[in-house]
């Protein structure tokens, strides 16, 4: 391992106060190395989309350290560190799909040809070269999150956060963008944190699945999932593949009680 | 050509039919001349009077131009500072809202003291106060409507709050400053027509109706009123067309290809 790219250490998140506190993450240990993909996941209201937020300084921890890159989340977050794609494409109707990638790059003051240059390459990579000039309302919902992809990308940030990307596309255009992912992070080598409830696009993508419990949010297991690399199509069908998937949901199932978790814990040993 | 046709043919046939009904009927009831003139009589005073409808549709206008753009121009500054500055808001905000309830109109004669009856500028500023605060409401709401995860995504890039303005803000509230100001053309008319009943110069719309009037000869009045609706329908449609090119992106202007 090359370094952690986040690393946190006892950090918990209370919403409210008083009576109407709500505990959204507790005691969350979790170290990403460099270049993972690492996935979160857990039942809705676990927390996860919470975590991915504390990690890109959109919302504070009320316990605990956050670093990023080795720097303080809220660091990291002005000097751009990370790219983020959520779970809607957030593109601007104003502006074509090529100045929607380069929108980032305008606050970095990068030069116009030099951004243009950059979003062409991006639009290449998530496979919409032609689609320069066209308005977001002109492309389908799986076209307009690849430009979100892009966009995310084009200033080469050492992390990528990801909040259920694909969780309003339909699945054949999900699983086809799972592969395109997959071949983005193989070529950049971005380090990516991605958050889903789909179990197989957690164990397809991962190279590390993070399985939380509700209420509050707490880490039960960690699945190292080495199925090897580049995967693919044949992935889906491997059967190992299915060990996984099965291994995630049990891990899920047994999730509510902190010592259900334990004793899967104790059993994985 | 032929779909276009097929678009307003038949507001235009119902145009026709209504003129050729109101003739039949003022006609066919013997209505009187200075209770309702006939099309046609409206239409040869128009003929026999139309340089100086022409002079007088002008100079209406103009005050109502010149009005919509005093207010305009005080309402966008007036939002952008609102939605820029919290403090702002809170201390202009109250105010600007318990203004809305002022029959602004009121204020006509008083603008006619203020400014000078025979200067245009009485009647721009009785436009300017009576847009201002659609165009204000309408510009702060387009700023701060703003898609939460939008503003993140700027937050994610360590966007300045500049940079949020200029590239979220302004763009977003594009869309309802044009239908403010397409409502504010109209308005900028009747409050420039109604304010010059109030007295000044007198090649104006509003002084001219009211000679006509006076003289019984209500065929001219009617055929003033038709230049009224007419440099109307024509303000909106400029401001139609200058927003098809601002902003091509929006939804009213969209055309989807193939995809």
């Amino acid at each position: 391992m090359t370094g952690a790219v986040v690393r946190m250490r006892a950090v918990q998140k209370v919403f409210g106060g008083g009576a109407d506190q709500t505990h959204a993450l507790d005691a969350i240990d979790l170290e990403i190395p460099k270049g993972a993909f690492v996935s979160l996941i857990g039942p809705s209201g676990c927390g996860k989309s919470t975590l991915l937020r504390l990690i890109g300084d959109l919302t504070q921890a009320t316990g605990g350290t956050i670093e990023v890159n080795g720097k303080s989340a809220h660091r990291a977050r002005l000097d751009r560190d990370y790219g983020i794609v959520f779970q809607s494409p957030v593109l601007f109707d104003w502006r074509t799909v090529e100045r929607n990638v380069e929108l980032p790059l305008e606050m970095s003051a990068i030069d116009r040809r030099a951004r243009a240059e950059r979003a062409r390459a991006m639009l290449a990579l998530v496979e919409l070269s032609g689609s320069e000039k066209r308005y977001p309302w002109q492309l389908s919902g799986g076209m307009q999150q690849r430009v979100a992809i892009a966009r995310a990308l084009s200033f080469e940030p050492a992390l990528l956060l990801m909040d259920e990307p694909f969780g309003a596309l339909d699945e054949m255009t999900r699983e086809r963008l799972n592969l395109e992912l997959l071949g983005i992070w193989r070529k950049t080598g971005t380090t990516i944190v991605f958050v889903t409830h789909s179990i197989p696009e957690a164990v397809f993508l991962s190279t590390r699945v993070v399985v939380m419990s509700a209420r509050p949010g707490r880490i039960i297991d960690v699945v190292e999932v080495d199925l090897p690399q580049p995967r693919n199509d044949l992935t889906r069908e491997d059967e190992r593949y299915f060990a996984f998937v099965t291994r995630v949901r049990e891990r899920l199932r047994g999730g509510d009680s902190a010592q259900v978790a334990a004793k899967t814990r104790a059993a994985a040993m | 050509m032929s779909a276009r046709l097929r678009y307003y043919g038949p507001a235009v046939l119902v145009f026709v039919g209504v003129l050729v009904l109101w003739e039949i009927v003022v006609s066919v009831f013997g209505i009187q001349q200075f209770l309702l003139p006939r099309p046609s009589a409206i239409a040869a005073a128009f003929a026999e009077r139309f340089d100086e409808l022409i002079t007088v549709g002008r100079n209406t206008l103009v005050e109502a131009v010149g009005g919509l753009l005093i207010g305009g121009v005080a309402a966008l500054a007036f939002a952008f500072a609102t939605a820029r500055w919290a403090t702002a808001s809170r201390a202009l905000l109250p105010i600007a809202i318990a203004a809305n309830s002022v029959p602004i109109i009121a204020f006509a004669p008083i603008m006619n003291n203020w400014f000078g009856i025979l200067n245009p500028l009485s009647k721009m500023m009785v436009v300017a106060v009576l847009v201002f605060f659609p165009i204000m409401i309408n510009t702060l709401r387009g700023l701060t409507l703003v898609d939460q995860t939008s503003l993140e995504l700027m937050r994610s890039y360590a966007a300045s709050e500049r940079a949020v303005f200029a590239k979220v803000r302004v763009p977003n509230a594009l869309p309802y400053i044009f239908t403010a100001v397409k409502v504010s053309a109209t308005l900028s008319l009747i409050g420039a027509i109604v304010a010059e009943y109030f007295g000044g110069a007198q090649s104006v719309l509003g002084q001219f109706i009211i000679t006509e009037a006076a003289f019984f000869r209500f065929a001219n009045a009617w055929a003033a009123i038709v230049v009224a609706s007419a440099v109307s329908v024509a303000f909106f449609l400029i401001i139609l067309a200058i927003e098809r090119v601002a902003i091509p992106w929006h939804a009213s202007a969209r055309t989807r290809d193939a995809s």
